[in-house]
């Protein structure tokens, strides 16, 4: 199931784990990425909590966490180099693994016609 | 209303468009933040190629002497710039700052010395109060004409063999040469100067023909146009000052480490000392050394430390000493790079500080500035 966030996160929910990451739109918007840093695995967060920085050439950006759940996994991969997000944010450049707390949360998120009808 | 619907333009505006920029509100200006290609292929084509910059949103001002002497206008702007304007040869450009009374720094400009009198270029977010400036002190003795004119720079390695196509006499210009030429048989003003740390020209063109002259430079397969974010990353790695950023009117120019630009002829001494205003603090401090100083900085990691940071002496954030004024990351450096005040004592290259990002102590070194070496032919 792909879900958006208005926020311009996307997420790809498998089993109660989201895979998360940052939008084509969003990454249009913030230019070349520089610098990535990640949450650790173990943390929680709640919903819109501060769950990982991006830095473009000119400006830092937060990026939230869509739901409440707990880190299960990041990559490493756009740590190491940051212009994976630019050039395939919605497949190599996800960001981390959120266990969510409750599931059934992700049904107040925007499918894939809202979040495009959003930022056309 | 709409915010950008009384935002100004630039001749180029409508080019700007054209190339799809992303426009941002900029000194009271639309302007662009960067073309399709983005910040850093633009930072790097310039340092490898040419790049095309609109800078018209700065002011371009004349200065001539009510007598018509050079003179006379060269004295009367030194009786507000710690700067040698007298001893400018024509066709001459040299670097300065206006201050005030407290010995800090009002704007910083570009002075040159054409025929009988001197022109000017000014920040566009100063522009306004430069001339209110200009007025009430010399205005009694000089003539100041805003002119209403395009201002480009084209900036890199390739500047000099792609203006020289055009203009082949360019070729024999030195670094901070000025001269008046035909490009397209428009009349043009041509300095050998820039903000990018990279050999380059800025060229003065008639607001009508600006469009013109413009897009016969970006038809060059080596031309690009780039936006203020590479601009803003080229200057930062140059270790140049922007003002409103590393200057500005809580910095006196030897704190800012700017001694370079104030000659021995105003410096205690000098056949025309002091006489600027704010003489009393920038002579002594010209002697003795200010407490801090502007340095410039390297992060230890990946993470870039932008403007405002501040900076401490230890890694637990207990002293803090000093603030980052300009920060991001440097394309060409590959890593992040920033400017910032600390005391003296700290100001050594080298230096270990810490800078506080997003609630973390991250180590910072003290560097000598540029952190590019620049190509300018001097």
């Amino acid at each position: 199931m792909l879900k958006f966030t208005e926020e311009h996160e996307w997420l790809q929910i498998e089993g109660g784990v989201a895979t998360v990451g940052i939008t084509n739109y969003a990454v249009e918007q913030l230019g070349d990425l520089v610098f990535v840093e990640l949450p650790e695995v173990g943390a929680t967060f709640s919903k819109n909590g501060n769950a990982a920085t991006v830095e473009s050439v000119k400006a830092a950006s937060d990026v939230y966490c869509p739901l409440d759940g707990e880190i299960t996994e990041v990559n490493p991969a756009i740590v190491a180099d940051p212009s994976l997000v630019n050039s395939d944010p919605q497949g190599a450049g996800w960001f981390f693994k959120l266990k969510l707390a409750n599931p059934a949360d992700a049904d107040g998120l925007l499918d894939e016609a809202a979040y495009k009808e959003l930022t056309a | 209303m709409d915010d950008t619907a009384a935002l100004k333009k630039t001749p180029l505006h409508a080019l700007h468009l054209q190339l799809g920029a992303r426009m941002v509100p900029f000194a009271g200006y639309d302007m662009p933040v960067q073309y399709p290609a983005g910040v850093m292929k633009e930072h790097i084509h310039t340092r490898t190629e040419a790049g095309l910059f609109d800078v018209s949103h700065m002011g371009q001002v004349i200065v001539k002497a009510k007598s018509g002497s050079y003179e006379d206008a060269a004295l009367a702007l030194e009786s507000l710039v710690p700067v040698d304007i007298l001893g400018l040869a024509e066709g001459r450009q040299r670097y300065g700052f206006f201050t005030d009374d407290s010995g800090c720094i009002l704007d910083d400009l570009m002075i040159s010395h054409l025929d009988d009198h001197l022109f000017v270029v000014v920040n566009a977010s100063c522009k306004e109060a430069d001339l209110a400036h200009l007025q009430t002190h010399i205005g009694d003795r000089c003539d100041i004409t805003l002119l209403n004119r395009a201002l480009i720079a084209l900036q890199g390695p390739r500047a000099v063999e792609v203006l020289a196509e055009l203009w082949a006499d360019v070729a024999a210009m030195k670094f901070m040469d000025v001269r008046h030429c035909r490009l397209h048989d428009v009349s043009c003003l041509v300095s050998r100067s820039g903000y990018s740390g990279e050999d380059g020209f800025e060229i003065s063109i008639p607001a009508d023909k600006a469009e013109d002259v413009t897009m016969r430079l970006l038809e060059h397969p080596d031309v690009q146009a780039i936006g203020l974010g590479a601009r803003d990353s080229l200057r930062l790695e140059a270790g140049l000052c922007l003002y409103g950023n590393d200057i500005d009117t809580t910095t006196s120019p030897v704190e800012a480490a700017l001694e370079w630009a104030m000659q021995k002829a105003r410096r205690s001494g000098g056949a025309r000392a002091g006489g600027f205003p704010g003489s009393g603090r920038i002579l002594s401090e010209l002697d003795n050394g200010a407490a801090r100083r502007r340095v410039g900085l390297k992060p230890e990691g990946k993470a870039p430390v932008r403007g405002h940071a501040k900076l401490y002496a230890d890694a637990e954030g207990k002293a803090e000493i000093g603030e980052v004024t300009s920060g991001g990351f440097g394309p060409s450096v590959e890593g992040p790079v920033a400017m910032g005040y600390v005391p003296v004592s700290h100001a050594a290259a080298g230096t270990l500080v810490y800078a506080e990002v997003r609630g973390k102590y991250l180590p910072i070194t003290v560097s000598a500035l540029p952190f590019v070496t620049p190509t300018y032919k001097r």
